[in-house]
């Protein structure tokens, strides 16, 4: 375990990463969605209807934030410093005008729209890695989060047909993910909740006994793509033996546990239990074991109910995603918004590429010191728009975002803007008198 | 729709949909109907009867076999007129008078919704393929059945759906109608269906769950049209015929909910260890065993134990000081104040918006998931069998009632085998089935405490 060092960060320094690192124009950017009064379709109260919330220092929490336009976000946020920034829905109305229109049982003041989000902490996989525990996070357990971001994110195109996903680093032991789409951002809580359980594998807690169960003759097509394209070669080429899975005897007896048979179980751990002495030292014990497991399972000699997916369950234990379904299921959820900076550890919670997340590595992402460090050393060197993080190593994380996100995003939008103005026009060319 | 008078009894018949074909009404518009003033009043009565028999038939977690029974001989009973002629019309006409008295407050909405649509499924599910077809063609939904050149490119995906839920792989006959997940949540949740680009291919026999979502949505959007048209002329305008009636029929039918805490169940923060160890059901017992173990729970587990309590009568004050007091001892005063004094204060409506909830019902807890680190839900349904027979035993259940209990778990009769608990720890029997936390807790103190000031005396003999 790579012991967490020394916490990055110091309150003070925020207002100079605010005053010349913090992207505000990208996030007003992304917020607007497209609404930036550059079109006749576009809808002027959009960004004003978008809550923030703000944690300051002290613990205070201010919540129902709005702003009109880009200049009144940055100048708050540089005024107040916030440790951290939360992002909420879009409201019916301004949420800084909320009880003005919340009138008994007829609630008019109520979310509209909200990207699609989930939460993913490695915490939740306490269970299943032994080289950290809590809040720590190393290289061993890390791929946990790289397989959780490359089944996610695969389904969500392939299954559900979005395009704009934003994955960001939470700064200290997992990651989020924002869905982006018109689709995604009008779902309803119900259809929230529906995905969130479509993506639900890893069921039950200490109270409960064998927490994956994949029965049936067959698995879904979204299980079975998981499996054979992620799954099974990060479990066996990957955490087999970076966790030790079967080194040992207390761990290899949780494997055992899982294992329906109780002679499977027994005739395994006949084998295990003396093959200390065993003499090839070639081949890393873990995977030697599994293949043996694997054997016995899948030899079909054994034809018990309940043994058909064992090995896939085990697997699925292992490496497969686990959600926060709380955060997924309601509209009025907030997420921490990207490039805050994570008070624990200091990191900048940047964006990691689905594409290259095998290269992600938390134990180099920028922190606030080094950053105003690099800033301090590079001198100013503003770029055309007045934006330091250029020199730094900031950039290239507000580089990521611009072009696999923001860009193709804010053309999405304009198109859809445009699209349903001309509609629109044409409706009311259509209709005749009443 | 017109009212007149019950002396000009002149009936109508041009309703929309057909009256020759057993079918099943859409209630798009109102029909242009006559009703008599007493038909008004005593159709919504007749209709209010199936929908508070199908609530109740739910909260006791009745299974799908037995609803569908439950609502068939519902429907015959109270649904019938007279004139054969005439049913149809009482079907419509009851339900959008049921409309004009459920669309007043966002709480009658929810009910009603619910109630109407579940209605809705099993009435589909006893038409005639026919009639299900035409009311699928009324919702656009046949001419998104699946053309042969797509099922074949799909045809493999669709089987492991299939055989992943025990079903054999589809023929080469089989429809599949092709839908924006959307409309299918039921479906997506369960993993039931085949989903690529945002669609869902969804099989013949799973099309209830899709027609119901598109009735649910149509019926949720003209609720909130009624309610506008209501309060803005009809409510005015009816003031002396109708609207008297609408108003006194939505409050006759609906159970009690525990929102509003009986006198005598009332406690006070000195009460709790005692009553939690002989009132509480077991799902709260545990939560309240685990708070003070652990001196924190997950969110869900303090929804559910928090709005329980407030249920039994443990006011703001109170609520405040005791989780404070079991707080605090892991996270300190001031996160306590600042992160979970908030959401108290919100379970009693005293921010935000100010709803007040209500204490979740068995069914609402048997269908809950609790994940990693949870403590909540129903540990007849979430327990495994040791951990539950464990947890029985710690309450007093004695090994014959604990395997009567057991065999009903194994069956998944969950409030069964709580009702069983409770007429083994109170040595009475519990004939009403217990339905909801608040009511177990109630139904134990007035056995155990039958007058505030009495003694034991008149405790009711032993069962054995």
């Amino acid at each position: 375990m790579i012991p967490q060092q020394q916490s990055d960060f110091d309150h003070n320094y925020l207002k100079p990463y605010y005053g010349k690192l913090f992207p505000f124009a990208d996030i007003f950017k992304w917020m607007t969605y497209g609404h930036d009064g550059k079109h006749p379709g576009c809808d002027q109260s959009y960004f004003g209807r978008r809550e923030f919330s703000f944690t300051l220092k002290g613990d205070f929490y201010l919540r129902f934030q709005s702003f009109n336009n880009a200049l009144e976000l940055e100048n708050s946020i540089k005024e107040k410093c916030p440790l951290k920034i939360d992002i909420g829905p879009v409201y019916t109305v301004d949420p800084a005008k909320r009880h003005a229109y919340a009138q008994g049982d007829n609630n008019v003041f109520a979310p509209v729209e909200r990207e699609l989000i989930f939460d993913i902490d490695m915490t939740d996989y306490d269970d299943v890695r032994y080289c950290c525990r809590g809040a720590d996070v190393c290289l061993n357990c890390w791929p946990l989060m790289t397989i959780a971001i490359k089944v996610i994110d695969a389904s969500l195109r392939d299954d559900f047909g979005f395009n704009h996903i934003l994955w960001v680093y939470s700064g200290r032991r997992g990651v989020h993910c924002w869905v982006c789409d018109g689709k995604a951002r009008r779902l309803t809580n119900e259809q929230r909740a529906s995905i969130a359980d479509y993506y639900r594998v890893y069921k039950g807690n200490e109270n409960s006994h064998k927490k994956v169960s994949l029965m049936g003759a067959a698995l879904h097509p979204f299980l079975a793509t998981s499996y054979t394209n992620v799954l099974k070669d990060y479990f066996e080429k990957i955490l087999l033996t970076s966790q030790n899975l079967l080194a040992t005897e207390e761990r290899y007896e949780k494997i055992l546990s899982m294992i329906p048979d109780e002679s499977i179980a027994s005739e395994l751990r006949g084998k295990w239990q003396d093959s200390r002495r065993s003499s090839s030292a070639k081949e890393d014990i873990n995977v030697v074991r599994w293949e043996q497991c694997k054997q016995l399972l899948q030899s079909g000699k054994h034809k018990a109910q309940g043994l058909r997916r064992c090995v896939e369950e085990i697997v699925f234990f292992f490496t497969y995603p686990r959600l926060d379904m709380e955060v997924s299921k309601h509209m009025n959820h907030l997420l921490k918004a990207p490039f805050c900076v994570h008070p624990k550890t200091g990191r900048v919670c940047v964006p990691i590429d689905p594409n290259q997340c095998d290269d992600f590595d938390p134990t180099t992402v920028p922190t606030l010191f080094q950053l105003l460090e690099e800033l301090n050393n590079e001198g100013s060197r503003a770029d055309v728009n007045g934006a330091e993080w250029n020199g730094t190593s900031l950039g290239n994380a507000i580089a990521l975002f611009r072009t696999s996100f923001l860009e193709p995003l804010q053309k999405a939008c304009k198109e859809e803007i445009e699209r349903s103005y001309n509609l629109k026009l044409q409706q009311s060319k259509n209709s005749v008198g009443w | 729709m017109e009212i007149v008078r019950p002396q000009s009894h002149r009936n109508l018949f041009s309703s929309n949909d057909a009256v020759s074909v057993p079918s099943l009404p859409l209630y798009r518009s109102a029909p242009p109907l006559e009703v008599r003033l007493e038909d008004f009043e005593s159709f919504a009565i007749d209709r209010l009867r199936v929908l508070k028999g199908i609530s109740d038939g739910l909260s006791r977690g009745k299974k799908p076999e037995e609803m569908e029974k439950l609502v068939k001989e519902l429907w015959k009973v109270n649904m019938r007129h007279q004139h054969a002629s005439e049913v149809l019309n009482k079907d419509i006409i009851s339900h959008f008078v049921l409309r004009l008295v459920y669309c007043r407050t966002e709480d009658l909405r929810k009910w009603f919704l619910s109630m109407e649509c579940a209605l809705f499924r099993y009435r589909f599910r006893f038409l005639t393929p026919e009639a299900q077809r035409a009311v699928m063609d009324n919702f656009d939904l046949t001419c998104r059945a699946v053309n042969n050149v797509e099922f074949e490119s799909i045809k493999e995906k669709l089987g492991q759906v299939a055989r992943s839920m025990g079903q054999p792989s589809p023929t080469v006959d089989a429809i599949f109608y092709k839908v924006p997940f959307e409309e299918v949540p039921e479906l997506v949740a369960g993993r039931k269906v085949f989903i690529s680009q945002g669609y869902a291919y969804v099989a013949m026999n799973q099309v209830v769950s899709l027609v119901a979502t598109l009735f649910r949505s149509q019926l949720s959007k003209t609720l909130i049209l009624t309610n506008r048209k209501w309060t803005s002329s009809i409510r005015e305008q009816e003031k002396h015929r109708l609207t008297p009636i609408v108003e006194a029929l939505s409050s006759s039918y609906l159970g009690p909910d525990f929102s509003q805490p009986r006198e005598y169940a009332e406690i006070s923060l000195k009460d709790i260890d005692q009553v939690a160890k002989s009132s509480f059901p077991l799902c709260m017992r545990h939560l309240f065993d685990k708070l003070k173990e652990d001196h924190h729970l997950k969110h869900g587990g303090r929804m559910q134990l928090g709005l329980f309590l407030k249920g039994v009568g443990l006011n703001l004050e109170d609520a405040l000081a005791f989780w404070r007091a079991e707080f605090s001892k892991k996270v300190g005063l001031e996160k306590f104040e600042k992160d979970y004094s908030y959401n108290i204060r919100h379970n009693y409506g005293k921010e935000g918006k100010r709803t007040d909830y209500t204490p979740y019902s068995c069914q609402k807890i048997i269908s809950s998931t609790p994940g990693a680190g949870d403590q909540h839900g129903c540990p007849y349904r979430h327990f495994s069998e040791e951990n539950l027979r464990a947890a029985l035993s710690r309450m007093g259940v004695n090994s014959r009632a604990m395997e009567d209990v057991m065999d009903k778990v194994r069956n998944r009769h969950y409030q069964l085998a709580c009702t069983l608990t409770f007429e083994a720890l109170h040595g009475m029997t519990c004939d009403a089935g217990i339905n909801h936390p608040n009511q177990y807790f109630s139904d134990s103190q007035k056995i155990l405490q039958p007058k505030k000031d009495s003694s034991a005396q008149n405790l009711v003999t032993a069962r054995e």
